[in-house]
């Protein structure tokens, strides 16, 4: 059986840079055993850069990289004890897939039957016993994906990378495949570092997200944390959408905050907030909608599209134009229309810009 | 660190070999014949470095000596970053060092009056290096590149670094030190000394660069008929080449597959076989001019020995090779650009003239440059039908071994020829570089070629379709000729020719006693031995070059690249420059034809193995190395699995390559090591036209076998995929196949 040893992840004020361009200026993180950890950014917030460091396929330029307490900063990829999925999975298509499965483990010295043998447990651990002889290409795309995740597995590393690994999959592919990684992972208990740039997927997997931006970390925290208590604008419209708007704090009231949007005055959780001008992350949930002319703030409809189980508004108010969800179905606001928006008590929060 | 220290063992130990245990300097009857062990190790001929220090009097060579063990010295130090900067620098010192003294010290003394009046006269010279001064570079080269591994370069990965140290290193000696002796002896007198009279003679000879033909009366300079020839070969063989690719790509013409066979052609055609085939039709004896003279009474002329004559043979020769460069230009203009042009309401003509034609103009100067290099390249076509009217190439090549024997001359005219070719080379690589616009791009572009103008169409039809029939013609010819008795003057058939040059006697044993066999087994042995070190360096090239990234990395890449500019008579007039006396001499060796094919072929291996591995996802490499293989097994059980086709394309071209060529070859052989094609152009300076021609088409058919034979044992990879790596040869036709 495949007995995995979680090891822990260190940066210490690692900057890379490309020639004239600075991928990651200085980074710290720590990643504890044994969790599943997702790097989430745009393209180009230097994710991609970090994992690849991790594994060494890059050098960082500066600083120091330890796994499971030992510095590998100079290791070469093939020394590190660490392995990787592809994000193109880079099944090598002239081997089957047991032959791709065996590979690394005949690289660390293992006999060719014994590597053999820990091979066929690894494509059992993910499904596919039975299916060693297969090349790649007769393999489905969710089939390939597995047998990738079990040549990384099978070497039986401190930390297991996962480079975007369900970008390849068609979206209902995805969501199974997820899962079964999550699983996976929380069954053996190894350490993972999951990058992707869907906060969905992240929001699923993850025991801890740290969304990085410009090669920076912009905020590292659990799920909730990220999603309720979004620290920056930029968090709060990245992980789900956010209309962004200015208020002000009038006052603070033990855990809740008086808050004044325009006219409208609202209580929300405080949080960090201190008073004077603040933002507010409202989700296009979390906003009311009534017809006509009410207590709450006014606005006017500029668009509205159905879309089967909810109605997609374009609200224009004093605060700025307004994205909101609304789910009541059976009734749509035709555009150039008054209506008075209210806020729910969840999906709103104080960010301090 | 353990890894470390033992491949540095490993080299330290045959440093120590080679100062100890191998003779140092060259064994004149040859290393392999052993006849030196009998004087082992004691003889001044066959002594091992450490006696010619201590015993002959060779005292410079302690320098190796003392950095060898300066490099043993520091195997201790643990610090990686201190150990590998001493053994860089170590490493880097012992090849200068030992390139130093075998430049400074020569049979007789020091060469130059600068070390004389530094360190005194010396009693004695050295004769060349040998296995053990080579195997002691060798080992400096892998120190110096272990040591920059050590210290992180490369991601501390010492192949590549060892790697990229030794293809510099022999590419420097093979290709920059012979361009580089050229340049220095043609301003050296006999003895050495400076003396730039004949150069500058030589530089203003009015039979190189008189105008007289355009201002009065007379003929221009070699130089200039030769660009005039290179321009007016480049312009037709792109035309007809052009022709070619749309009729190919573009109408129903109903013989597109023989069409590609076409390409094959010029591969396995020697270069001067066309020209023979010229003369048999159109020189005084031949066919069509006898029949002319006979029917109208027109009189047998000479037009043919000449720039026209080349003009013709080139033509014939290089517009294969256009054609193949301008099927993908044509087939890469998007579909979709011409769909869109004629939904905006143009006509045929306007979608050709205003949107294919301007898309392919970069790829119609690429096919151009090509045939401008190849045309001043050409050797054999120019010395069969030039006659006393040369082009350059062969003006070098009477410079040196005819009556004249003025190297001097030959190193200006080189010059000459490398200055128009590099100048040509430099262009395509400035002005085209970035100007492709005909990309085919990894998306589906679905859609269909929109067929050509009618008038256009008859006119590609009435260019190619003449045009094929006259190579049919011409490669009928080349089958024929060998059975015919004397062209012109007995047209009756018979197997003379043949018998002279392969018959076999089998009255005690074999016997081959036909008076071709011998450069033939020759020709057959250096190109086998070529082929397989052709495609390792330049498929190692390749990889390096498309998968690791260092400074330098495209000054690397240009240099081999422009190695490819180089003609061949000014390779071969540089290598016997250059590898006729102390330090290296090679001359006369076979040793010498192998470097000659290895680093003029490479680049062809460089090119392919790019094409192909720039296919294969970085991400396998990556994949490998995250499941702890090191980048040798990462090649070897990797890469090389998948650029199989490439791997067969360069071992076939390299082989096919070292059979054809001629124009540096005939520069290299000797009585021993005589090559088929230059023992052809004697048989042909002979009159011995009927068994050139048969020996040419039995090389022909030789290598139309070996082709075929590497395709069916080679064969397809095991991957049920579309081919997405194919080779040289096939790529163009695979993608053809996708369209048709």
């Amino acid at each position: 059986m495949i007995n995995q040893k979680a090891g822990s992840v260190v940066f210490q004020n690692v900057r890379k840079t490309f020639g004239a361009f600075t991928a990651i200026p200085d980074l710290s993180l720590t990643i504890e055993p044994g969790t599943l950890v997702t790097l989430l950014g745009p393209s180009g917030c230097g994710k991609t850069t970090t994992l690849r460091m991790l594994a060494g396929l890059e050098h960082p330029t500066e600083g120091k990289i330890l796994i499971g307490g030992k510095d590998v900063t100079m290791l070469p990829a093939n020394e590190r004890d660490v392995s990787m999925v592809f994000q193109s999975y880079a099944l090598f298509p002239h081997m089957t897939s047991l032959e791709n499965v065996a590979y690394g483990l005949e690289s660390s010295g293992l006999s060719r039957k014994d590597a053999r043998r820990r091979a066929e447990e690894g494509l059992a651990l993910v499904g596919l016993a039975g299916m060693g002889q297969r090349l790649p290409a007769e393999l489905s795309g969710g089939q390939q994906q597995r047998v990738a995740v079990a040549r990384a597995l099978v070497l039986e590393p401190q930390v297991l990378l996962l480079d975007e690994p369900l970008s390849n999959l068609d979206a209902r592919l995805r969501r199974r495949v997820r899962t079964e990684i999550r699983e996976l992972q929380q069954r053996l208990g190894f350490t993972a570092v999951y990058v992707t740039h869907d906060q969905d997927e992240a929001l699923a997997v993850s025991d801890r997200i740290i969304v990085m931006k410009d090669g920076q970390i912009a905020q590292s925290g659990a799920p909730r944390e990220l999603y309720e208590a979004p620290a920056s604008s930029f968090i709060a419209d990245f992980m789900g959408e956010a209309n962004v708007i200015p208020c002000d704090v009038v006052g603070i009231d033990g855990a809740e905050a008086e808050i004044r949007i325009g006219g409208f005055r609202h209580r929300v959780p405080a949080g960090r907030a201190k008073p004077g001008a603040a933002s507010l992350a409202v989700r296009p949930g979390a906003v009311s909608l009534s017809e006509g002319r009410g207590e709450g703030l006014a606005g006017r409809i500029l668009h509205s599209a159905y879309l089967g189980d909810h109605v997609e508004y374009e609200v224009e108010t004093e605060v700025g134009t307004l994205f909101i969800v609304d789910h009541a179905v059976d009734r749509i606001l035709p555009a150039a229309s008054d209506a008075t928006l209210g806020f729910r008590s969840r999906g709103i929060a104080l960010i301090s810009a | 660190m353990r890894h470390g220290n033992r491949r540095l063992d490993v080299v330290l130990i045959l440093g120590a070999v080679a100062l100890t245990l191998l003779p140092w300097y060259r064994i004149e009857n040859g290393f392999f014949g052993l006849g030196w062990l009998a004087g082992f190790p004691l003889s001044t001929e066959a002594a091992p470095g450490l006696v010619q220090i201590f015993a002959h009097g060779r005292l410079w060579l302690a320098g190796a000596l003392v950095l060898l063990l300066l490099a043993v010295a520091v195997r201790g130090i643990a610090d990686p970053m201190r150990r590998g900067a001493v053994l860089a620098s170590t490493g880097a010192l012992g090849v200068l060092f030992l390139s130093l003294q075998g430049l400074a010290v020569s049979f007789d003394g020091w060469t130059w009056a600068i070390s004389q009046t530094l360190f005194g006269p010396l009693s004695d010279g050295q004769p060349s290096m040998g296995a053990g001064a080579v195997l002691s570079a060798v080992s400096f080269v892998l120190l110096f590149a272990f040591g920059l591994a050590e210290r992180g370069v490369m991601k501390g990965d010492a192949f590549v670094v060892s790697a990229i140290s030794l293809l510099v290193f022999l590419v420097a000696v093979f290709v920059f030190y012979p361009i580089g002796s050229m340049f220095v002896g043609s301003v050296q007198d006999f003895d050495g000394s400076f003396n730039a009279d004949n150069f500058i003679r030589n530089m203003q000879d009015p039979s190189i660069w008189s105008l007289n033909c355009v201002i009065g009366a007379g003929r221009c300079g070699v130089a200039w008929r030769t660009l005039w020839l290179a321009i007016m070969t480049g312009l037709g063989s792109t035309l007809l080449g052009l022709a070619f690719a749309l009729v190919a790509t573009r109408t129903r013409f109903p013989f597109k597959k023989g069409l590609r066979l076409l390409t094959i052609l010029p591969i396995i055609t020697p270069p001067f076989v066309i020209g023979l085939a010229l003369t048999l039709l159109f020189g005084r004896a031949g066919v069509v001019t006898q029949g002319l003279s006979d029917l109208f009474g027109i009189e047998p002329g000479r037009w043919l020995y000449g720039l026209s004559g080349i003009w013709i043979a080139q033509v014939l020769s290089f517009t294969p090779i256009s054609f193949l460069v301008l099927i993908g230009v044509v087939e890469g203009v998007s579909p979709s650009m011409e769909e869109a042009s004629t939904t905006l309401r143009a006509d045929r003509w306007r979608t050709f003239w205003r949107v294919s034609l301007p898309l392919m103009k970069p790829g119609l100067a690429n096919a151009f440059l090509i045939g401008f290099i190849e045309s001043m390249a050409d050797f054999g076509n120019p010395l069969v039908l030039g006659g006393s009217h040369g082009v350059l190439s062969t003006e070098i090549f009477f410079a040196v071994v005819g009556s004249q024997n003025d190297p001097s001359r030959a190193a200006v005219l080189a010059m000459v020829l490398l200055a128009f070719t590099l100048s040509a080379f430099l262009s395509q690589r400035v002005w085209l570089s970035g100007k492709n616009f005909a990309t085919v791009t990894g998306k589906g572009d679905s859609g269909s070629h929109i067929a050509l103008p009618r008038g256009l169409s008859i006119g590609v039809h009435a260019v190619v379709i003449p045009w094929i029939l006259f190579t049919l013609v011409i490669y009928g010819m080349i089958l024929i000729g060998g059975f015919v008795k004397t062209w012109g003057l007995d047209n009756s058939l018979t197997l003379d020719h043949y018998a002279k040059a392969f018959s076999i006697s089998f009255d005690n044993g074999i016997a081959w006693t036909g008076v071709a066999w011998n450069s033939f087994w020759t020709t057959i042995e250096i190109a086998l031995i070529s082929a397989p070190l052709t495609a390792v360096v330049g498929l190692l090239t390749a990889y390096i070059i498309v998968r690791q990234k260092f400074a330098g990395k495209n000054a690397f890449e240009f240099a081999l690249m422009m190695s490819f500019a180089i003609p061949g008579t000014v390779i071969g007039v540089s290598y016997i420059m250059a590898f006729n006396l102390p330090p290296l001499e090679m001359t006369g060796s076979a040793l010498i034809l192998i470097a000659c094919f290895v680093f003029r072929n490479m680049p062809v291996g460089v090119r392919g193995g790019i094409a192909a591995m720039s296919q294969l996802d970085k991400s396998l490499d990556e994949a490998s190395l995250t499941l702890r293989a090191n980048s040798f097994r990462t090649i070897r059980k990797v890469i090389l699995p998948l650029l199989r086709p490439a791997i067969t394309a360069a071992l076939v071209y390299s082989f096919v390559r070292a059979i054809t060529s001629i124009s540096a070859v005939i520069f290299l052989v000797s009585a021993e090591y005589n090559m088929a094609t230059s023992y052809i152009v004697g048989l042909v300076e002979n009159g011995e036209y009927g068994v050139a021609i048969a020996y040419s088409s039995m090389l022909i058919v030789v290598m139309i076998t070996v082709i075929a034979g590497f395709q069916l044992l080679v064969g397809e990879r095991r991957l049920r995929r579309e081919n997405r790596v194919a080779g040289l040869a096939t790529s163009a036709s695979s993608r053809q196949e996708k369209i048709a």
